[in-house]
């Protein structure tokens, strides 16, 4: 097969600790996999000395003793790849959770001691290997076929899931093929390889988890991932294919944006990685997705989804497996030609548990502890994310992007996981503590956070957006940063001490932020927006400073003047909904620009109706 | 249970909690064991094993044990409590021994105190809002069942009162009472009897099991303590379908003796010298929080966690809160003022709180009532903060109503006394606050609820 290194070996356990432990009387690989115990806990060699094998362990290893057999497999640890990903949930190893749990298994025992989580490194065990698809061949016996050639397709859910020659396989012909209801291990066809070899055709083949998978060539990023989300779509945008990095302390907001993008980005099929995090916030998606509607085609939105979920209290070693296997499975529908979004919570997880078996090693630490390849293996990581033509025909075009959540201790972003992030994401969105604290979500910063992609992504927007979105989006940026100046000297002299026209910047500041900024995700309303309403309230919002300022200098107070009703409008104007949104919000900044004295309201009388124009 | 009666005798070295033993042959990691020195027996726990070694972690100590003398008896199997509904209203100590005047505790069952990882797809979502008695906490950051949710203190503030008062009063819907198990980490005996009697005093004794490791009891017993509880509080759970709230305190001192332990065994120490993996061991205790699909009970965990010098950044309350869903903040100002309970509302959180209610479960308009509350008290505080520097004179009329609403929302809505408030009073409390404040001002409460609420010709 194409994925083995060697023979199987024996060995013996000389050593325990934790999730590492040694074995003797093995000849592996590096990053063979092996079977550790009685129970066979499934690990992978990290280190070869003399005799002495390395190996870090993927489950609870309490139990093992000294002189316990490991078996070597002669494969590395590899992700299955066919129909049956979509809709379904994983461990970082993936162990298919939710069939396991749907069998009775509530918490999940270590090793493949006869029970329903038997890791079997031969078999696709992780997808349903009782499930029957209808396989429509592309292909007839006696054609020529490649490296990633369509061979043909199974309906999944809302795709069309193509049965592609695994990218490392071939040339060669068709020798059989045919139509059939088959499950993931059955036979579809034949291969007849030039080399003189034959290799079956079946749904699923497997692919090494650290190994990226190849393409043709790599494309440029020209279109925005969109999220439905203001501050994101409207100021920093992601693109298709490029990489965000969302670093955060505790409780700032970095779960609702990856579930917010789960939610409502338009990527053809999400992955999900849950690294080192909560249960519960698995359970969550689970019980919510089922309900919600895929943004695009109107269906579940859990067929869209691929849920991996390695939580915070199950062995680290698989953390690191998680976000490989993650990433495998979504260059996999990357290659089908679609368009996927990889989102990561937490890669700090995973960059702690390469500390921690790292430590374990004795190795070398460096910055805080991390290993010193720590900055390497999350560019390799991140290399992985693109725009890319598929290897073989017929020609496809898909896309992985990366939206990496990362913890940094104490919130502070200067430790070096959120440093060697910033060096590889394209774009960054920033969680400010303060900013949680005030209840100000997203709490996206907008003086720290930056998109590369702007001038990359200018002519989208402009064609089917809003021809002015650059410009727009430099006047909010332009506004938010002459308050923060004014707020400084506010602080100093008091509000009263500066001129109304900085006054008026200061109350439109507090609009962009309040009415624009501000997105509940809890609030269905407003949870997900088209660019379009964005770019309307945007207009709306920033229409305030002429009104305002016209307002004033025709002799109003800027109290009256706040007090117009179109103001208390334009606050509430973003939980509007229906068809003709984008018309009333465009009426809406018409009304808001033609702010003047006669519109202000005297706020010394009480509240009533204030005269429109 | 000594399934092995093999004695090893060769104690290679003795340094702080660990001790390392040679010819180990039998032994297998994490396997409990009793050591025996000169004047007792201890237990021990194995870390490690090469060929010829077994690192193994004493709980008790190693203090006066010479390698001479001291002998090595594995168990064959890893720790296990004897659990029982009638450890309930019983006193224990950090292993689960009883260490009142009551009799032996008859095991329902032997249960690993390790415990498995809850495969995450077989939780189920936690949405049943608990009616703590608490309005800070009912109306802006509510607890729910299945919840993890700590209450972060510094040196000082009434954390332990505020837990047992939770315990104490929570209530579901439908008034179902809680059962408690309670452990002690490193705190002083006076606490742990605080703690006690704020039970004995609501005739609630016979719902809550007490396990103890104060100050004096040996440290590395810290890290066996908390499994033993969420152990029993897992078997309360889900084999016998209770609700359990398990409040454990003080999470710091537990990360302290885990320090030590890391420190003894040489290992490359991370932030403050505690171990990298220090968020991994937190987790294993914290995650144990939940419910399980198509079964009755629930575990909810409320720790309390010490912040040294009120720092929230110090590494056990920072990797707590990225552990927990949410966190209650005490604050020192507030309590220097009289506020009590002193809970500073802009730091807590409660991250399935929006799960749990609504329409339903509270009310409709919980969701909105909260955001409106957060946001006016916010701006107060900035405003407050504002004028140290500008005084009070530089504020607008507008401004100056949202500083006294800051000043009513601490002393009326937060500051609730030791009187317990049912959600309705809860409620009460917010609209008499909000109501301080013009309509105008009320920016994020839809006109509905405004015109329900929040009637046009007020007082
Ligand atoms: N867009 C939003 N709208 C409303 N509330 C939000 C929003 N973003 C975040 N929040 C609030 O902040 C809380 C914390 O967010 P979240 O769980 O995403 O934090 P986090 O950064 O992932 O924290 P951790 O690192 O501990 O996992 C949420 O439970 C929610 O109450
Ligand atoms: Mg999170």
């Amino acid at each position: 097969m194409t994925t083995a290194i060697a023979p199987p070996g024996k060995g013996r356990v000389v050593r325990a600790a934790g999730s590492v432990v040694r074995a003797a009387g093995l000849a592996p690989a590096i990053g063979e996999v092996v079977l550790v115990g009685e129970r066979g806990l499934l690990g992978e060699v990290i280190r070869l000395e003399a005799d002495v094998a390395t190996i870090q362990v993927y489950e609870e290893t309490a139990g093992l003793r000294i002189g316990d057999p490991v078996t070597a497999t002669g494969r590395p640890l590899v992700a299955w790849l066919g129909p049956g990903h979509l809709g379904a949930t994983f461990d970082g190893l993936e162990r298919p959770l939710d069939r396991l749990a749907a069998a009775g298994a509530v918490h999940l025992a270590a090793g493949r001691a006869g029970d329903a989580s038997a890791i079997d490194v031969d078999r696709p065990v992780g997808l349903d290997l009782d499930r029957r698809w209808a396989f429509v061949p592309s292909h007839s016996p006696g054609d020529r076929v490649g490296p990633g050639d369509v061979l043909g397709e199974v309906r999944d859910g809302p795709i069309r899931h193509r049965i592609l020659v695994p990218p490392d396989v071939g040339p060669g012909t068709v020798r059989d093929i045919a139509p059939a209801d088959a499950t993931v291990e059955t036979q579809v066809g034949l291969l007849a390889l030039d080399d003189g070899s034959t290799v079956p055709v079946r749904l699923a083949h497997a692919w090494p988890v650290r190994r990226p998978r190849p393409v043709v060539r790599r494309l440029a990023v020209e279109r925005p991932l969109v999220t439905g989300q203001r501050v994101l779509d409207m100021l920093f945008p992601v693109a298709e294919g490029g990489t965000a990095v969302i670093p955060g302390g505790f409780g700032t907001g970095k779960t609702v944006v990856e579930q917010a993008l789960a939610r409502w980005s338009d990527a053809d099929v999400v992955v999900y990685v849950g690294c080192g995090e909560r249960g519960n916030e698995m359970a969550e998606l689970l019980a919510t997705f089922p309900a919600l509607a895929d943004p695009r085609t109107g269906g579940p939105l859990l067929a869209r989804t691929v849920l991996i979920a390695n939580t915070s209290n199950m062995p680290v070693a698989a953390r690191e497996a998680s976000v490989q296997v993650g990433m495998t499975i979504a260059e996999y529908f990357r290659d089908q030609g679609l368009r996927v979004a990889l989102l990561a919570d937490s890669t700090s997880r995973w960059a702690e548990a390469l500390r921690e078996i790292g430590g374990r090693l004795e190795e070398l630490p460096g910055e805080e502890g991390y290993p010193a390849y720590l900055g390497s293996r999350l560019a390799a990581f991140y290399e992985r994310a693109g725009r890319a033509v598929a290897v073989g025909g017929p020609e496809r075009t898909g896309s992985v992007t990366l939206v990496a959540a990362v913890s940094p201790p104490g919130g502070d972003f200067s430790e070096p996981v959120t440093q060697a992030s910033l060096r590889l994401g394209g774009t960054l969105w920033a969680l400010q503590t303060d900013l949680a604290h005030a209840r100000h979500f997203p709490a996206i910063g907008w003086t720290q956070s930056y998109s590369l992609y702007l001038d990359a992504l200018g002519p989208w927007y402009a064609a089917n957006v809003d021809r002015d979105w650059a410009t727009l989006r430099a006047t909010a940026i332009e506004l938010l940063a002459r308050e923060r100046v004014l707020l400084d000297v506010v602080a100093l002299v008091g509000a009263d001490a500066i001129p109304d026209g900085d006054k008026v910047v200061l109350e439109v500041a507090r609009l962009v932020r309040e009415a624009f900024l501000q997105q509940h995700a809890f609030d269905p309303r407003d949870a997900s927006r088209p660019p379009r309403v964005q770019v309307a309230l945007l207009r709306a919002v920033l229409a305030a400073e002429g009104g305002l300022g016209r307002a004033i200098e025709g002799g109003a107070t800027l109290e009256a003047a706040l007090a117009a009703p179109v103001l208390e409008e334009l606050a509430r104007a973003k939980t509007w909904t229906g068809e003709d949104v984008v018309v009333r919000l465009a009426d809406l900044e018409r009304r808001v620009g033609q702010l003047t004295a006669a519109t202000a309201v005297d706020t010394t009388e009480s509240t009533g109706p204030g005269a429109e124009p | 249970m000594r399934l092995s009666s093999v004695r090893l005798t060769g104690v290679e070295r003795i340094a702080g909690p660990i001790i390392v033993v040679r010819r180990v042959a039998d032994m297998a990691l994490g396997e409990e064991v009793e050591v025996v020195g000169p004047a007792d027996r201890r237990h021990g726990r194995v870390l490690e094993v090469t060929e010829d070694l077994a690192v193994i972690q004493v709980y008790e100590g190693t203090f006066v044990l010479e390698a001479g003398a001291t002998t090595i008896e594995p168990s064959g199997e890893p720790f296990r409590l004897g659990v029982s509904v009638s450890m309930l209203g019983r006193a224990l100590d950090g292993r689960g021994r009883p260490i009142d005047d009551g009799p032996p505790i008859i095991a329902d069952e032997l249960a690993d105190v390790a415990g498995a990882p809850m495969n995450p797809a077989a939780r189920d979502n936690p949405v049943d809002f608990i009616e703590t008695g608490i309005t800070a906490i009912d109306m802006l950051a509510s607890l729910v069942r299945g919840q993890k949710l700590p209450i972060f203190t510094g040196a000082g503030l009434p954390a332990n009162d505020l837990a047992a008062r939770i315990a104490v009063g929570s209530r579901l819907i439908g008034d179902e009472r809680f059962v408690t198990v309670f452990c002690a980490m490193g705190v002083t005996r006076r606490e742990a009897d605080e703690f006690r009697d704020a039970f004995a005093s609501s005739a609630s004794i016979e719902r809550i099991a007490v396990f103890l490791n104060l100050a004096d009891d040996p440290a590395i017993e810290r890290l066996l303590a908390p499994r033993c509880a969420l152990t029993l509080g897992e078997h309360l759970a889900f084999d016998l379908g209770l609700d359990v709230l398990a409040v454990m305190t003080d999470v710091l001192a537990y990360g302290e003796a885990l320090r030590e332990l890391s420190t003894a065994r040489e290992e490359i120490p991370g932030r403050r010298g505690y171990p990298g993996y220090l968020y991994t061991d937190l987790a294993t205790l914290f995650e144990r929080a939940g419910r399980l699909r198509g079964r009755r009970g629930s575990l909810t965990v409320v720790p309390v966690v010490s912040m040294p010098d009120d720092d929230i950044t110090h590494p056990i309350p920072d990797l707590t809160g990225y552990i927990t869903e949410g966190q209650i903040v005490l604050a020192r100002d507030l309590h220097g003022r009289g506020v009590e309970p002193p809970i500073d509302v802009l730091l807590c959180l409660s991250r399935v709180m929006n799960a749990g209610i609504g329409a339903g479960r509270t009310r409709e308009e919980h969701r909105v009532v909260a955001d409106q509350l957060y946001a006016s008290y916010a701006r107060g505080r900035e405003l407050r903060r504002l004028v140290t520097v500008v005084g009070e004179a530089a504020l607008s009329p507008a401004e100056h109503r949202i500083l006294a609403f800051a000043d009513a929302f601490e002393d009326a809505f937060v500051g609730q006394g030791p009187a317990r408030r049912t959600l309705d009073e809860s409620f009460d409390a917010a609209w008499a606050v909000l109501r301080t404040l013009p309509r105008s001002e009320l920016r994020r409460l839809p006109q509905e609820v405004l015109d329900a609420r929040y009637p046009e010709t007020r007082p």
